[in-house]
């Protein structure tokens, strides 16, 4: 048989194209239940759209149910995500060139503890915070879900080996006898150079926290505070009281889901691992 | 010029709030899962005392509490999960590498879309799609006469492993795309000319140097799901077979949370971690001693 013939290209393709298909209904079905409303989706064939959409209506619904929550939800996922996966990004360069280009006392058992940090499961760390934050009287404010998520081990091993590839020891000298500051080199020569493997961190830092449920289940009860999936799982959960909220949920995951994924699909090429960071030179 | 402070300057900020936020927790953890409350006066009314339990805790969670069946719940969930996982993304890698499949950019975005939609809101939807009357695919299985309901009974654990399957697969494979992409062309070149054909390019070539790649993927997936929480959490109220005490996460929150046994849930969660740690060690060293034989062969 041969392998490179169109016989087995058709199978090959066919197999992924089956694949895709797995992958991709949950997605059809949102998009296909976000133009129904409730006794809609209860009633009609689930495989395709009613004569009747409702797309805006249920959009409109979604953002003003409750005096606008929804909104608030959408500013406080920005805000989690965005501000502490930035903020990761910043203090896990500086560890990681720190690291990468100064030697000093105790820097590989440092390294080797930060890397310890990575298997520790996050869910072993939500319980003891919430007590050490509600006894500092910060349980249930942004703070309580903001400064854990700007803390991000990984990061700071993909941009130690980072820096480690990329950043020459030649030009941080020559900056150096130029005359230039430590943290000036830093923000003007190194962040420049170490620019993808920032995209990189960035970008694993907000799927990590967008993905966490257990920290903000845990640490929120005002839901002025929820990030989204909070904030859609309090509706669904009521759905039995409030059937309304069938068709909001729907929307509303259909809203959350798709900017991000279009986001995470336009930048795919920067989700590379530590194994391969090293090898992709700037 | 740079002084010895310097380094220490740039690490300062990241170590900090690591201590804080990594390392005082899990301190913390161990320290209350020695700690118990004991109840003073009538019916418990006198105010509560702390006091050091010992191992009563961990003797706590090992025989009175649902802990030690969650946990082999778990077990039984991630040997068949993890091997799944981790086939399926190499498969899909290797078939996408192939280069004999047409749109490889197409399918690749198509197989990793899931990995941006966080685990409750892929776990609300897979509810709908796991409803008699709301579902499509149940509806499709209807024509040929197979009716299906995956949230009643016990088969909900393999109704919950397919959402984490559909949500991780696609990111795996990406691990592995990334790792095969970095393997220079001519080595490639050199092996044809040596005369190697489709399958020997994939055991003999390529394999080998996937390996650190399905191993990284294989740990995280292992750690991943010893922490499995919410997908079982928000199928809770449509499958009856979810219990308060469904996953070792599960249940160390109910015991936190609506038992205020904050002792019993610490010692729940630092022997989760030990397991967790156990289980990735113990494969890296296995996989450790399988490649230097293999290296020896």
């Amino acid at each position: 048989m041969n392998r490179t013939g169109p016989g087995w290209r058709i199978l090959v393709t066919a197999i992924l194209a089956i694949v895709a298909v797995y992958f991709l209904v949950p997605v059809y079905w949102l998009i296909i239940a976000s133009t129904k409303t409730t006794d809609e989706l209860l009633g009609t064939s689930p495989l395709w759209f009613t004569g009747d959409p409702h797309l805006w209506s249920n959009l409109s619904q979604v953002f003003s149910y409750n005096g606008h929550i929804y909104l608030r939800w959408v500013g406080n996922t920005i805000l989690y995500s965005g501000v502490g996966a930035l903020a990761a990004t910043l203090l896990a360069a500086a560890a990681g060139y720190a690291m990468a280009k100064f030697e000093f006392r105790g820097r590989e058992a440092v390294f080797n503890i930060v890397l310890g940090g990575v298997l520790v499961p996050a869910t072993v760390l939500a319980l003891p915070l919430y007590l050490m934050f509600s006894s500092a009287g910060l349980a249930d404010t942004y703070w309580s879900v903001l400064l854990p998520s700007v803390v991000s081990p990984f990061g700071v091993y993909l941009c130690r080996i980072y820096c480690e590839a990329s950043v020459p020891d030649d030009l941080l000298e020559a900056a150096r006898v130029d005359g230039a500051g430590e943290l000036r080199i830093f923000f003007t020569v190194v962040l420049r150079i170490i620019s993808p493997a920032l995209v990189t961190v960035f970008l694993f830092q907000l799927i990590g926290i967008w993905n966490n449920y257990f920290l903000p289940l845990v640490m929120l009860s005002d839901p002025n505070l929820y990030p989204l999936p909070l904030g859609l799982m309090s509706w669904m959960s009521i759905t039995d009281r409030v059937p309304v909220l069938y068709q909001l949920t729907v929307g509303g995951s259909l809203v959350s889901v798709v900017p991000l994924a279009i986001a995470i699909v336009v930048l795919q090429r920067f989700w590379r691992t530590g194994l391969t960071a090293g090898s992709v030179k700037a | 010029m740079r002084s010895r402070r310097t380094p220490w300057l740039f690490l300062a900020p990241f170590a900090v709030l690591f201590l804080a936020f990594f390392v005082v927790p899990i301190g913390y953890a161990i320290w209350q899962s020695f700690i118990g409350v004991r109840r003073t006066g009538a019916l418990g009314l006198g105010g509560s005392q702390t006091t050091f339990a010992g191992l009563r805790n961990y003797a706590d969670a090992l025989a009175q509490t649902a802990f030690v069946p969650s946990v082999l719940r778990i077990l039984l969930f991630g040997v068949v999960v993890v091997p799944v996982m981790i086939i399926a993304a190499t498969a899909l890698a290797l078939l996408l590498d192939a280069a004999s499949a047409r749109w490889p950019r197409f399918f690749r975005t198509a197989y990793f879309l899931p990995y941006g939609i966080p685990g409750v809101l892929a776990s609300i939807i897979w509810t709908f799609l796991y409803l008699p009357g709301m579902s499509p695919i149940l509806e499709v299985f209807g024509w040929f006469g197979i009716q299906a309901e995956p949230l009643a009974g016990d088969g909900v654990l393999w109704a919950i492993a397919n959402i984490t399957i559909w949500e991780f697969a696609g990111y795996n494979m990406l691990v592995v795309v990334a790792q095969l992409q970095a393997v220079p062309a001519e080595l490639y070149d050199a092996a044809r000319v040596d005369g190697a054909n489709a399958w020997h390019m994939v055991w003999r070539i390529k394999f080998p140097l996937i390996r650190p790649a399905v191993v990284l993927t294989t740990v995280f997936t292992i750690i991943g799901t010893i922490q499995l929480f919410s997908e079982p959490i928000v199928l809770k109220r449509s499958a009856p077979a979810i219990t308060n005490d469904y996953t070792p996460n599960i249940s160390a929150y109910n015991q936190a949370f609506l038992y205020n046994n904050y002792g019993l849930a610490a010692a729940e969660a630092v022997l989760l971690a030990l397991v967790a740690f156990v289980l990735s060690f113990g494969f890296l060293r296995l996989v450790g001693r399988g490649g230097r034989a293999g290296g020896a062969r």
